[in-house]
């Protein structure tokens, strides 16, 4: 038998056959989740197969209103509360975290399979799993019958050699490969994400990575599982739930991708678009009314140490708001003993509750006319943030600490120690 | 779902966003499919929210619907009684998500359309005409589970008449 891609391997072992890319399959779903702006139309959805109990394991994530700041969000949540408790799922209230985050910490594992109400369910593929974002309606169908129909993906490798230089982060690095295979350079394949850089790459970095795979188009960003897997299992509890999964020798690839780490300095995505990415040095005069430090591309502990020792002892610009969301409550937490949110208030900065906060347009940030938000998020088309008349710049926390000193678009390297 | 389309198109460009087609800031509407339908595609043409026709055609470039999960996208699509979207590739969650919902995507070349062109076109032997322009294009069939899925009208149909997914 021909060697195989992750993609393969997952989705074959999930089928009880061998697939190989371009095969159709019907899988057994793992985990189902869904949030404030999808969870209603699946659950109507679910109600319309005539179904009463959940068939997989269903999650419904309060994240994009944290807490909800109009009644239609409101009723939205308390619909999904009550849908859980009568259908056997899974409820997160406000203040519990991201949806992607929450997965991370408590349900992907290798070789599963997650879908998800949202494109960026592709994020758990930094555990190995095959994770895959979905409308509404084949998430109704998922918690229903507990399956879903899929393609398997040909894979396009990405390769990351050298070492990651002082100030460049796994934000740069999926930054970096967005502007070159464009935001269209991955439509309906699986991103497989390897080289020495990834070997060493910790979970927060990994998850960083398989989260913008969608913004390349693609359908799964998947990171091999090693012992850092195993290590991020057991610190979460979960150890048993390790199994080492990684792509052979001769596996076949569509494409496959290099990038020199080493060469790469931190990079920015300028609006409307994903790929519209630039060396931070190229900037040029950019100044920024907004810094957004958080979401489920990087709102984990170890982005928030990197950005609170940019900003420790010294004050954001005065035309600049500096607004951070750790991604989950054990974040914020961690985040609050080790002294970081003292740091980024100090600094001038205000904190938010664990949720997507300005990142989608709902509330918490939402910008003035004209204003520009520079954003360690994923996305930055027009309009996303809630104002079409304003600009998003995507970076990594480093990027963005730097910036809200400056008050204007800032190169990491040049205050870091 | 009829076989032959003929109407006017509005043409848009590359990478038409669903932060395009469902604004951010409506996010509260997306329970009232029929409010936040008014405004489709807004930000990218105000003068189509406002004027758009039912039975008119979207046409698209590369990589229509790219971005968001969300299938409201495609509910207000439908709900704008648009019949089928023609586009250079779609967004594979979007494109999910139109057959899901009982919309043809249509997968063409369509460099040269201009908004106001009078088009034809044919699902059944898979045929693009742009009457204005004179020219013609064919295009591929779905593959198979999402054509079985989209002659039911959209998932849902689908799996009651079938009790479930068929092998």
């Amino acid at each position: 038998m021909m060697g195989q891609t992750l993609a393969e391997k997952i989705l074959s072992s999930k089928a009880g056959t061998d697939l190989k890319a371009g095969d159709f399959s019907v899988f057994s779903v793992d985990v189902v989740l869904a949030h404030e702006g999808t969870g209603p139309l699946a659950v109507d959805q679910f109600e319309a197969l005539g179904k009463d109990r959940a068939a997989s394991n269903g999650l419904f994530f309060s994240d994009h209103a944290t807490a909800a700041p109009r009644r239609e969000l409101a009723n939205v949540q308390q619909r999904m509360r009550r849908f859980a408790a009568e259908a056997g799922a899974t409820f997160y209230a406000p203040g519990d975290g991201i949806c992607h985050q929450l997965v991370a910490e408590e349900w992907a594992a290798p070789g599963l399979l997650v879908v998800g109400a949202d494109s960026h369910t592709v994020s758990a593929g930094a555990l190995a799993a095959f994770g895959t974002g979905m409308g509404s309606t084949d998430i109704g169908v998922a918690l229903a019958y507990g399956q879903t129909w899929l393609r398997v993906p040909e894979t396009i490798r990405v390769e990351f050699t050298g070492t990651l230089p002082n100030g460049v982060y796994a934000k740069d690095l999926i930054l970096e490969l967005i502007g070159r295979i464009g935001d269209d350079g991955a439509i309906y394949k699986a991103l497989e994400f390897g080289g020495p850089v990834i070997d060493t790459l910790l979970m927060d970095g990994r998850l960083t990575l398989a989260n913008m795979a969608v913004e390349a188009g693609g359908k799964a960003g998947l990171c091999a599982s090693d012992e850092i897997t195993r290590s991020f299992l057991e610190s979460q509890g979960r150890g048993n739930s390790f199994q080492p999964l990684a792509p052979d020798p001769d596996a076949s690839y569509e494409q496959i991708v290099k990038i020199d780490a080493g060469s790469l300095s931190p990079r920015v995505a300028f609006p409307h678009f994903t790929d519209n990415v630039r060396p931070v040095e190229d900037a040029g005069d950019v100044s920024i009314d907004q810094v957004f430090l958080g979401t489920c591309t990087n709102g984990r502990l170890s982005d928030l140490r990197t950005a609170a020792a940019i900003l420790k002892g010294k004050k954001t610009a005065s035309n600049t708001r500096l607004l951070v969301g750790p991604a989950s409550r054990s974040i914020y937490k961690d985040a609050m003993k080790e002294g970081l949110l003292d740091i980024f208030v100090d600094s001038g900065g205000l904190i938010l509750p664990p949720g997507c906060g300005p990142c989608v347009g709902v509330h918490h940030g939402v910008l003035a006319d004209g204003e520009r938000c520079l954003s360690t998020q994923n996305r930055n088309f027009k309009g996303r943030m809630g104002n079409p008349d304003s600009e998003i710049y995507l970076a990594s926390p480093a990027t963005a600490a730097a910036t809200a000193l400056a008050g204007k678009i800032a190169d990491p390297r040049e205050v870091m120690a | 779902m009829t076989d032959i389309i003929k109407n006017t198109c509005w043409v848009f460009g590359d990478g038409i966003s669903t932060d395009h087609i469902t604004p951010g800031r409506f996010y509260h509407l997306r329970g009232d499919i029929p409010a936040l339908a008014e405004h489709t595609l807004e930000d990218a043409n105000a003068r189509f929210a406002a004027e758009a026709r039912p039975g008119e055609i979207v046409v698209g470039g590369k990589n229509f619907g790219q971005g968001s999960s969300r299938e409201h996208a495609a509910l207000v699509i439908k709900q704008r009684g648009i019949p089928v979207v023609l586009a250079k590739s779609f967004a594979r969650i979007f494109y999910r998500n139109m057959v899901n919902v009982g919309i043809m995507p249509v997968i063409c070349d369509t460099s040269g359309f201009e908004t106001g062109d009078k088009l034809k076109i044919d699902l059944a032997n898979g045929s693009v005409k742009n009457i204005t322009r004179n020219t013609e294009l064919n295009f591929s069939p779905l593959p198979d589970i999402m054509r079985n899925i989209l002659a039911e009208g959209g998932l849902v149909q689908y799996l009651k008449k079938h009790r479930g997914f068929v092998a």
